[in-house]
C-alpha cells in the first residue's frame, strides 16, 4: 500500500497544457476519484501515475519514491482501461497471469492468486474462454481481476464502466467499491461522470482545464462548492444560477435577483458585508426550492410565483422548469405537487442553503 | 429481380471461368508439357493431353545439373531471406507506427521511393559492393541484397497492421511487466499474424522468383537459386522444353504449398483477431 503525490505536475502535448502545475495528494488506502468533463486532465493525470506519459516538469511519488523516471512496469500499479485492453490472443486466465509470468512467480503461486481472484470476481468458470466470447460486463471484470493478481501499490482506473449498459454499471460501481474496501489497495479512479464519483469516492478532486478546482468529500463538495464550477458540476438536476445584487434594506441584507428579491438570513450577514451593493451570482440546488403546498417550516419571505414551463414526474419527485421574469430556475418538489404545465405554482426557496459566488473570479462567498 | 438472378449467377460464374483460365492456362500447359515425349512436343495438330506420359524430363532435370542442389540454395536463401527481413521490418514497423520521431512521415516516403528503384539500375554498383565486402558466390552476398530490397515493402505492411492494433493492449502489457521490446513480440506480433504471414508470402515469392542479382552475383552450382540453374537447361543450339517445363512445375510447388498454407493461416488469423466487442 502507498499513497501517491503529485508534487506541482505538468504535462503539456505540443500546444496544449493538459495538466496544469497540479500538486496532490491520493491518500494511502482510500479511493480517490479524479472527476471533470472531458478534456480536464483527469486521464492524463492517471496516465502520469502510471508512467505511460512523461510529466514535462514536477515530481510523482508512490510511497516515498520518486518515480518520473521509472518505467510503467517497475512502479507496482495496476491499471483497468476504459476499453477492458484484454489481449484478445490468450485465455482469460493467461490474461490474468500475463503479469504475474513476466515477472516470474512460481506456478502454483501464480495458479492460486488466479483462482481466488476469480472466485472473488465470480469469473472461475470463464477461465478458459477468450476475450471475444465474453459479455461486457465479464471482460470488465477480467481487466479488474488481471488488476487484483498483481497485488499491486496503488489502482488506477480509467473509466472502467463507460462501455457497460447503465444497469449493469451501477451493479458493478457497487462491487468496486465493496472491493476496494476489502482490498483496502490505494485506489485513483477517473471518471466523467459526476454521479460515479459521488457515490464511489472517498475523495473528489474535480479538475476542469488540467487544473484541479477542489478536493474533498462528497459530501463537502456537494455541500460547500469551492466555485462555481464545481457547484454547477456536482448535482443533478444542476445547480441554479441567478445573477442578482445585494443590497441593504430594512436593517437586513437583501437579494434582489430583479423578478424577485428575498432576505438574506441574518446568521449569513456577518459573511456578505463586503458585497453589499455589488453584483454576485447566487446560486441554489433545485431541492432546495420547493413547492410551497408542501414545504414544512419554510419561511414565507423566501416565497416566489413562477410559471411552469415543463414538468417532469420522477415518481419520486417532480422537477419543475419555472420562469420568472428573465431567470429559468429549475426546482425538484414533492411528487404529489399540483403543480402543472402551463400555469402558475408558488415555490420557497430555501436560502439558509443559499450559495453566492464572486461574478469574477466564480470563489464562492457563501 | 428474382427472375433475373440466375442471369446474373451466370454471368458471375462466367467471369471466375474467364480470369481463372486466363490466369491457369500458362501453369496448365506447362504442367502438360513437362509430361510429354521429345516428339509429342513438336507433333502438330497440338496435343492437349500428354498420349504417352513420361517422366523423363524429370528424370533429367536431376541428372543434367544439381537440381537438388539449386532448391536447398533457393530454399536457404528464401527462408533466411524472409525470417530477417519480417524481423528487422518489424522493428521498424513497430517504431513507424508507435514512436512519434522527427522525420517519421518522410522516412516512410522515402522508404517508398527506394522501393520503387527498379534493380537494374542499382545492378552494377550491387555487384561491385559485394566484391569489395569478398561476399561474391555466397548465400550472404544474396541474402543482404534480397533482405534490403524487400524491406520497404514488408514495413509498409507491418506498419499499416501494427497501426490497427489499439495502444491500450501495449500499455496494458507495459504496466504488466513488459519492456518496449516485450509487447512487441507478446503483443503486436501475435495480433498482427495475418499482417506477418501477408509480409512474409510477399518477400518469400518475391525472393523465389528474383533472376537478375542472383544471375549476377553467382557463378558456380554450389550457390546458384533455381531460377538461375533453370536458365542452365537451355543449350547453345537446342531449347529443351520438356526439361524446362519439369523443373518450373518443380520450383513451382513450394510457392504453391507456401500460399496455400497461409492463406488458411491469414483468415484464422482475422477472424481471431477481435479485439472489443
Amino acid at each position: 500500500m502507498a499513497r501517491v503525490y503529485l508534487e506541482g505536475v505538468t504535462k503539456k502535448f505540443a500546444n496544449v497544457t493538459a495538466v496544469n502545475d497540479v500538486t496532490l495528494e491520493i491518500p494511502d488506502r482510500q479511493f480517490t476519484v479524479l472527476v471533470g468533463p472531458s478534456g480536464c486532465g483527469k486521464t492524463t493525470a492517471l496516465r502520469l501515475i502510471a508512467g505511460l506519459e512523461e510529466a514535462t516538469s514536477g515530481s510523482i511519488y508512490i510511497g516515498e519514491r520518486r518515480v518520473n523516471d521509472v518505467a510503467p512496469k517497475d512502479r507496482d500499479i495496476a491499471m483497468v482501461f476504459q476499453n477492458y485492453a484484454l489481449y484478445p490472443h490468450m485465455s482469460v486466465y493467461d490474461n490474468m497471469a500475463f503479469g504475474l509470468r513476466l515477472r516470474r512467480y512460481p506456478r502454483a503461486e501464480i495458479d492460486r492468486r488466479v483462482k481466488e481472484a476469480a472466485a472473488l470476481l465470480g469469473i472461475g468458470g470463464l477461465l478458459d474462454r477468450k476475450p471475444k466470447q465474453l459479455s461486457g460486463g465479464q471482460r470488465q471484470r477480467v481487466a479488474l481481476g488481471r488488476a487484483i493478481v498483481r497485488e499491486p501499490q496503488v489502482f488506477l482506473m480509467d473509466e472502467p464502466l463507460s462501455n457497460l449498459d447503465a444497469k449493469l454499471r451501477v451493479q458493478t460501481r457497487a462491487e468496486i467499491k465493496k472491493l476496494q474496501a476489502r482490498l483496502q489497495t490505494t485506489t485513483v479512479y477517473v471518471t466523467h461522470d459526476q454521479v460515479e464519483a459521488m457515490t464511489m469516492g472517498d475523495r473528489i478532486v474535480v479538475m476542469r482545464d488540467g487544473v484541479v478546482q477542489q478536493v474533498d468529500s462528497p459530501l463537502n463538495l456537494y455541500e460547500k462548492p469551492a466555485n462555481l464550477f464545481v457547484a454547477g458540476f456536482i448535482g443533478s438536476p444542476a445547480m441554479n444560477f441567478i445573477e442578482a445584487r445585494l443590497a441593504r434594506r430594512n436593517g437586513g441584507v437583501v437579494l434582489d435577483a430583479g423578478s424577485f428579491a428575498m432576505e438574506v438570513p441574518a446568521d449569513l450577514v456577518p459573511h456578505v458585508q463586503e458585497w453589499v451593493g455589488r453584483q454576485v451570482i447566487f446560486g441554489i440546488r433545485p431541492e432546495d426550492i420547493q413547492d410551497r403546498a408542501y414545504a414544512r417550516d419554510a419561511n414565507h419571505a423566501w416565497a416566489l410565483r413562477a410559471m411552469v414551463e415543463v414538468h417532469e414526474p420522477l415518481g419520486s419527485d417532480v422537477i419543475l422548469y419555472l420562469s420568472s421574469g428573465d431567470h429559468s430556475i429549475v426546482a425538484r418538489v414533492d411528487a404529489h405537487s399540483q403543480a402543472r404545465m402551463g400555469q402558475e405554482a408558488e415555490v420557497v426557496f430555501n436560502l439558509r442553503k443559499m450559495h453566492l459566488f464572486d461574478p469574477q473570479t466564480h470563489a464562492a462567498i457563501v | 429481380m428474382a427472375g433475373r438472378a440466375p442471369v446474373l449467377r451466370v454471368g458471375h460464374w462466367l467471369l471466375v471461368g474467364v480470369v481463372l483460365v486466363w490466369s491457369l492456362a500458362p501453369y496448365l500447359w506447362t504442367l502438360a508439357t513437362s509430361f510429354k515425349t521429345e516428339r509429342e512436343l513438336y507433333q502438330f495438330p497440338v496435343t492437349y493431353w500428354p498420349h504417352a506420359p513420361t517422366i523423363v524430363n524429370y528424370v533429367a532435370v536431376f541428372t543434367q545439373n544439381p537440381f537438388g542442389r539449386f532448391l536447398l540454395n533457393s530454399a536457404l536463401v528464401t527462408v533466411i531471406s524472409t525470417v530477417a527481413c519480417l524481423f528487422i521490418a518489424a522493428l521498424a514497423a513497430y517504431a513507424f507506427a508507435r514512436l512519434r520521431f522527427r522525420g517519421r512521415e518522410a522516412l516512410l516516403v522515402g522508404l517508398l521511393i527506394v522501393a520503387m528503384i527498379p534493380l537494374i539500375t542499382v545492378i552494377v554498383p550491387l555487384y561491385i559492393l559485394v566484391r569489395n565486402l569478398g561476399l561474391l558466390n555466397s548465400y550472404a552476398g544474396l541474402v543482404a541484397p534480397y533482405v534490403t530490397y524487400a524491406l520497404p515493402v514488408a514495413i509498409f505492411i507491418l506498419t499499416a497492421f501494427f497501426r490497427e492494433i489499439p495502444q491500450e493492449l501495449e500499455e496494458a502489457a507495459l504496466i504488466d511487466g513488459c519492456t518496449r521490446l516485450n509487447t512487441l513480440w507478446r503483443i503486436i506480433a501475435p495480433l498482427a499474424a495475418p499482417g506477418l504471414i501477408t509480409a512474409g508470402i510477399i518477400v518469400f515469392v518475391y525472393t523465389w522468383n528474383e533472376f537478375l542479382v542472383a544471375l549476377t552475383l553467382t557463378s558456380t552450382n554450389e550457390v546458384r537459386t533455381i531460377t538461375v540453374g533453370i536458365a542452365l537447361y537451355r543449350g547453345e543450339f537446342t531449347f529443351p522444353w520438356g526439361v524446362i517445363s519439369a523443373a518450373v512445375t518443380l520450383a513451382t510447388i513450394p510457392i504453391m504449398v507456401l500460399i496455400l498454407l497461409g492463406q488458411r493461416l491469414v483468415i484464422r488469423g482475422l477472424t481471431a483477431g477481435a479485439v472489443k466487442g
